[in-house]
């Protein structure tokens, strides 16, 4: 089990997707994901290792570590990455469900199971307010975990077992700040083109609706 | 997820690229990514644990490291192969749409659909000419320009392409100027410039490509003024031999990528 299943998984949803939710996809991928794991992981591989302390105690080091970051941006990131793409499985297991039904029935009941209408495009809008809030929540977690995307050379730190106020610097602070802003770029235009999805179902869908009751009354 | 996965990617786009164009992607696949992959993350991999400065001050090594590394080579190059890589997706996009709306007009039964079949449809070969050729283009365009981007970034900060031995820190907590050593700097001389080297075959290749496509693209306008009859017919039966041999060519290049990654 590894970042390949949720890939697999993904590619499944593109095939019911809009065109903007394709290009969605593409951008988690290789944007998020590809970036995630060819570069991202090995930034934070040793940084509890490489965090130093300017203190002999033992377990200070340990406890400022624990204290600056009670969950590393990777982790926070993966979790992000993974809520982020889950929403898109209920348009999946909508339209399982229906090609379920019309074996269960041995007659078509629907125009094409993947096509987006009636029952689907409410699944599929309430899929791209999920993946939105997520983002969003994602998004201001980081920003309150860490007072902003930022992350300092030095901390300084006085718990306990740390006899006094401590110096602790944290590696390779400026590679962490780039690929941080990096996430949020990528978050802000999935949040856009999750935004812009949204408005474009909703505008289609009225406009066809529009035309229907239109056509009923001229007849 | 990982480098093979957008090898997968890449590969449906190479059905309808040029000659200049398989080649950009053989070279990208072999002697960027794989020899990323392969050696360099390798080489670079334990560059913080064996990077040394002259003293015993805590804190002082991970501050100069990070003064002279603000972002590592490896990384820059990962980030490099990625943006350089994506322009790619808008071909593939355009292809993907085009079939999408023969498929429409297939299904709708119009006559002037000249395929028999969808799966006829679907491993269609589209040539490179009208929007398809300014979105070709256009991908070729942005793959220069972030090549150059990224050469310049890595010139800028690192002043020019060699790694040193030493260098002289005097950066907060270091109590005075601290002499920090890199670990295997020659190995890493090596492989940035044999890197660079690989980079700068892949913008001459760009630039080809941009140049075959336009004397192409005003070749064609002088026919279609000159020339108003041709043989739509034979021009399509060479250009259909010559890409066959050139997807067995890219083809099993690819096998060999596969093979390693």
């Amino acid at each position: 089990m590894s970042w390949g299943f949720l890939r697999d998984l993904l590619s499944g949803v593109n095939k019911y997707s809009t065109g903007i939710g394709r290009i969605w996809v593409a951008v988690v991928f290789i944007f998020r994901l590809l970036i995630y794991i060819a570069a991202a992981e090995n930034i934070w591989k040793y940084e509890h290792d490489e965090f130093e302390c300017n203190i002999k105690q033992p377990g200070c080091e340990n406890v400022c570590f624990d204290h600056f970051f009670p969950v590393s941006h990777i982790r926070l990131w993966a979790l992000q990455l993974i809520m982020v793409s889950t929403p898109s499985f209920l348009v999946v297991f909508h339209v399982a469900y229906r090609e379920n039904r019309e074996k269960h029935h041995n007659q078509k009941l629907y125009k094409s199971p993947g096509e987006i209408d009636g029952g689907l495009l409410c699944t599929y809008l309430i899929s791209l307010i999920l993946k939105t809030g997520f983002e969003i929540v994602f998004l201001v977690l980081f920003y309150k975990l860490y007072n902003g995307f930022e992350v300092p050379r030095l901390v300084k730190c006085d718990i306990r077992p740390c006899p006094n106020t401590v110096d602790c610097y944290i590696s390779k602070p400026t590679e962490k700040i780039i690929f941080l802003y990096f996430l949020v770029a990528t978050s802000c235009l999935c949040i856009v083109l999750n935004l812009s999805e949204l408005s474009y179902l909703i505008f289609k869908y009225s406009i066809k609706c529009y035309l229907k009751r239109y056509i009923k009354k001229c007849q | 997820m990982d480098w093979g996965a957008l090898h997968t990617i890449l590969g449906g786009v190479n059905k309808h690229s040029t000659s200049i164009g398989k080649i950009w992607l053989t070279v990208l696949f072999i002697f960027r990514i794989m020899i990323l992959v392969v050696a360099a993350e390798r080489v670079w991999g334990d560059e913080q644990d064996d990077f040394v400065c002259n003293t015993l001050q805590p804190g002082c090594k991970n501050v100069c490291y990070d003064h002279f590394f603000p972002i590592s080579h490896i990384r820059l190059w990962a980030l490099q192969l990625i943006f350089v890589s994506t322009p790619a997706l808008l071909v593939a996009m355009h292809v993907a749409y085009r079939r999408h709306e023969k498929k429409r007009q297939f299904r709708k039964g119009d006559q002037k659909c000249e395929y028999k079949d969808i799966e006829e449809i679907r491993k269609q070969r589209f040539r490179i000419e009208g929007s398809l050729w300014w979105t070709y283009t256009s991908s070729i365009f942005f793959r220069l320009v972030f090549e150059a981007v990224f050469m310049y970034a890595f010139y800028f900060m690192y002043n020019g392409f060699q790694m040193p031995r030493l260098m002289k820190c005097n950066a907060w907590p270091c109590p005075n100027t601290v002499d920090c050593f890199v670990s295997r700097p020659t190995e890493k001389t090596v492989f940035t410039i044999f890197m660079i080297a690989v980079s700068s075959i892949c913008i001459l290749l760009n630039v080809a490509e941009l140049c075959y496509l336009l004397t192409k693209f005003f070749l064609r306008r002088s026919k279609k003024a000159g020339n108003p009859k041709h043989h739509p017919n034979h021009e399509n039966k060479e250009e259909t031999k010559q890409n066959e041999m050139n997807e067995l060519i890219s083809d099993s290049c690819q096998n060999t990528v596969i093979g390693f990654s």
